[in-house]
């Protein structure tokens, strides 16, 4: 069997007609397998939803018990339909995972969002040998190559030194990003309070639950908040809910951070290059690891990535899905 | 290089000013010579290097990286040395000094310079990288005055900003006597000819004040409206000087020409009309020029108006008292370019109030006012001189634009576009940044967010509802504005709830203060 009629792109998604299932579809589906909890990857009023527990549980925490028909947990390799499937860590946020699916002898990988470096909130990528690999491509250019977390938390601690008065608020996107650069900053040993912004407290309790340790969270949204680390959602730096905050230093936790350009144009005084995807080379060498007969890219930089393939040799095509958002970070 | 490109960094994406004035005064104390110095001098400007071009650099590059990718990658950042800092392979890192950086542009020859660049770049990180070829194109662009790196050097020891300018002009990177200074050593002497003195400024005052002194103590003249300068030639060397010693002389030939004398003399930088000082709209044409033309030259003749003699045929006279440093200038004759700003009749407080009320010329924006007996002190002592300015005008105008503020106001909309009406039309005849308090800022906020009508990226286009008093200190006809005329120094004097936009002052009010 073609690997291109076990798994082919519609306008719904990455469909799979003999499992009758979609993988992160974009409208509702009848069946739908979703990697990880960000919502451009796993939406509301599909019919059923097999996931991990974490990525089942995360997305009930953002819309409600009510969010999918039925769900299912995903444990081990399952039979759906003429194909099995499997989910195996993507190191992504928690509860991320690939997707595999197998049959007639082929195995095609999607591994929606990875990343290759430590994190200390969840499970590391696990590399699946297979004869397709599913690729996303958000840093897709040589440019991106991110440094080792630590020396962005030092920078981020010097700053707090050097303006002791001043709080420094860090946009970091609510499911995953927050929770790593909080992670993050108690790893270096911070164990003062962190103020976090109300639009995380139930994802950050949720990660606290399943065993990582966030040290002391307080609230965000007194009139008076009593720490110098203030952790928020981009859209709240949008909101008037920052002026409460006296003359602070606006920094963003994003792999886009290590573009100067783009972070000016997000008005950041501090930029931390923290991400939650494979940068350049944590992409071309998990390729150049998993040796596929074939790549495909789902989004992002796919221009770069097709490049790459071809100076490798390697058969590669652009999925274009429409409907991920490349800012999602 | 590490500490200078982290410093970099975050003056690029720090917009406030006090807090830039905060990192540098930090690396400039932490950082050893001779590399402070040298990045003192890059960052002022004040480096000479050998500049290198961006078809070198792409040459680099593209031996180590596949050209489709490069250029992918430039097109997504958008600046050649940025990409080329990012993608250029990691090398065996071992953090070489600025000054071995700043000796390899200065030292190599046009053959060596690509593989010395290459050289370096392979020993440095991706931060690194980038300082390094900003330095080396020349193109630091991070927003860092002359003026803001001597207020850092002052924050740093016991000299002050006004000391560091009296001898900044003979200096040369990367500064070791002034950094040896600011440590507590020996003060450099002054090795420049025709050297900048600290200037003395005066302090506001109002009539309340004026009342509690001695109008007998005081001298007073007009306050004339162009810029302070300090004219000094000594030794075959002149130059000109602003008050916070930047050297201007080189667009101004005509007034350096005509100064035949041997002093350092204190007055004001006007350009000059069959006798008649032209509006400061006249004279900002002269400025911020490398050279000037003969058109110009002729169109704009620039002269002095002298008040005070700092030194004088040899003798320093800082010392004195103003009234008899006076004598020494009204007895010299300086030729048609330079003369000297009269001192005003008066006996009371009052006939001087009458005489800055009715001033025989639109250029003149108000009265100083100087104790007979003051010496000439450097910065801004309170009392012995004092500014007595002419009233602001004042128009009442519309908010039409906002955009959000940085800094301390991150959040709020602080910067506003304000119009007058022309027919039925309201056309922006200006921007203002200041002038309301906290709570007034936070009320114009509330007012932006809740009557936007359009956004244009970050401008904000607002329901013509709220009328603000505009004062300013001047007005120029201008080709750049719309509504044909620039205010100076415009603020929010006063935020007009009460008052229907329909009753704002119309673009005719505004033409007729001119």
């Amino acid at each position: 069997m073609r690997a291109d009629s076990i798994l082919f792109p519609t306008e719904a998604g990455l469909f799979c007609p003999e499992g009758g299932f979609h993988i992160d579809p974009l409208r509702p589906v009848e069946r739908a397998l979703i990697t990880h909890g960000h919502s451009d990857h796993a939406r509301f009023g599909h019919g059923a939803v097999m996931a991990t527990a974490e990525t089942l549980e995360i997305m009930r925490l953002r819309m409600g018990d009510g969010f999918a028909g039925s769900t299912q947990v995903a444990e081990g390799k399952t039979r759906i339909g003429g194909v099995t499937v499997g989910f195996h860590p993507a190191g992504h946020v928690l509860g991320s995972s690939q997707i595999a699916v197998e049959a007639g002898g082929r195995r095609i990988v999607v591994s929606g969002d990875y990343a290759r470096q430590p994190n200390p909130t969840c499970a590391p990528f696990e590399p699946v040998p297979c004869d397709v690999f599913v690729t996303e491509a958000t840093f897709g250019l040589p440019v991106f190559r991110f440094p080792d977390p630590a020396t962005q938390v030092a920078k981020l601690l010097s700053s707090m030194a050097a303006f002791p008065d001043r709080p420094h608020l860090i946009g970091a996107y609510a499911l995953g990003k927050a929770q790593h650069v909080i992670a993050l900053m108690r790893e270096a040993g911070y164990d003062a309070p962190i103020a976090i912004h109300g639009a995380l407290k139930a994802l950050c309790d949720f990660y606290a639950a399943r065993g990582i340790d966030l040290g002391a969270l307080v609230p965000a949204t007194a009139e008076d908040v009593a720490a110098q680390l203030v952790i928020a959602p981009p859209s709240g730096f949008a909101s008037p809910w920052v002026q409460r905050f006296r003359d602070p230093v606006i920094g963003f936790a994003s792999g886009w951070m290590a573009v100067r350009a783009r972070a000016r144009q997000r008005g950041v005084e501090l930029p931390l290059v923290i991400s939650d995807h494979v940068d350049w080379p944590a992409l071309t060498s998990t390729l150049a690891e998993l040796a596929p007969a074939e790549v495909w890219v789902t989004h992002g930089a796919e221009d770069g990535v097709m490049r790459w393939c071809e100076l490798a040799q390697i058969p590669a095509r652009p999925l274009r899905l429409v409907g991920y958002e490349d800012e999602a970070e | 290089m590490k500490g200078f490109a982290a410093l970099l960094e975050r003056l690029a994406f720090t917009p406030a000013r006090n807090a830039k004035l905060q990192l540098l005064q930090h690396y400039l104390e932490r950082t050893p010579d001779p590399d402070r110095g040298w990045a003192l001098a890059a960052l002022t400007g004040d480096l000479e290097l050998r500049r290198v071009t961006p078809s070198l650099l792409r040459g680099l590059a593209a031996e180590r990286v596949d050209g489709e990718l490069l250029a992918l990658s430039y097109d997504f950042v958008g600046d050649l040395a940025e990409t080329i800092a990012l993608l250029w392979p990691e090398g065996a890192e071992d953090d070489p000094s600025l000054s071995q950086a700043v000796a390899l542009l200065q030292g190599t020859g046009k053959a060596a310079l690509p593989g010395a660049i290459a050289g370096m770049l392979d020993r440095l990180g991706p931060s690194e990288r980038l300082a390094f070829l900003k330095l080396a194109t020349g193109n630091l662009r991070i927003g860092v005055s002359a003026r803001m790196a001597r207020m850092a050097l002052a924050g740093m020891g016991a000299p002050s900003v006004p000391e560091i300018e009296e001898i900044w002009h003979g200096l040369v990177p990367p500064y070791a006597p002034l950094f040896g200074w600011l440590g507590g050593g020996a003060r450099p002497e002054s090795a420049a000819l025709a050297p900048f003195r600290p200037v003395m400024l005066s302090t506001p005052t109002d009539l309340d004040e004026l009342h509690g002194l001695d109008p007998r103590d005081y001298f007073a003249e007009w306050k004339w409206d162009g810029i302070r300068v300090q004219a000094v030639s000594e030794g075959g060397m002149r130059r000109l000087y602003s008050r916070t010693g930047e050297d201007i002389s080189h667009a101004f030939p005509d007034v350096i020409e005509a100064m035949e004398f041997e002093g350092s003399a204190d007055g004001e930088l006007i350009v000059r009309r069959e006798g008649e000082v032209a509006p400061f709209g006249e004279l900002q044409k002269r400025l911020n020029r490398k050279t000037v033309g003969k058109g110009l030259l002729a169109s704009h003749p620039a002269g002095l108006r002298l008040y005070d003699l700092l030194l004088w045929d040899g003798r320093d006279l800082r010392a004195e008292p103003l009234e008899m440093r006076r004598a020494v200038l009204e007895a010299v004759d300086l030729g048609p370019r330079i003369d000297i700003s009269p001192l005003l009749d008066f006996a009371t407080w009052d006939d001087l109030a009458a005489l800055r009320a009715d001033p025989p010329a639109a250029v003149i924006e108000g009265v100083m006012i100087k104790r007979r007996d003051s010496a000439y002190v450097a910065g801004r002592p309170r009392g012995p001189w004092f500014k007595w300015k002419r009233d602001p005008m004042v128009v009442d105008a519309v908010l039409i634009y906002a955009q959000r503020g940085h800094g301390k106001r991150s959040g709020f909309h602080s910067d506003f576009t304000f119009g007058l009406w022309d027919g039925g039309e309201l056309v922006p005849v200006g921007k203002a940044y200041f002038g309301f308090t906290d709570a007034e800022l936070r009320e114009l906020d509330r007012f932006v967010r809740q009557n936007t009508v359009e956004r244009y990226g970050p401008v904000r286009a607002l329901a013509p509802k709220l009328v603000v008093e505009v004062a300013f200190e001047g007005l120029n006809r201008s080709t750049r504005h719309r509504s044909g005329v620039a205010m100076r120094f415009p603020r929010i004097s006063r935020i007009r709830w009460d008052k229907p936009a329909a009753e704002a002052d119309r673009l005719e009010t505004l033409e007729a203060m001119l």
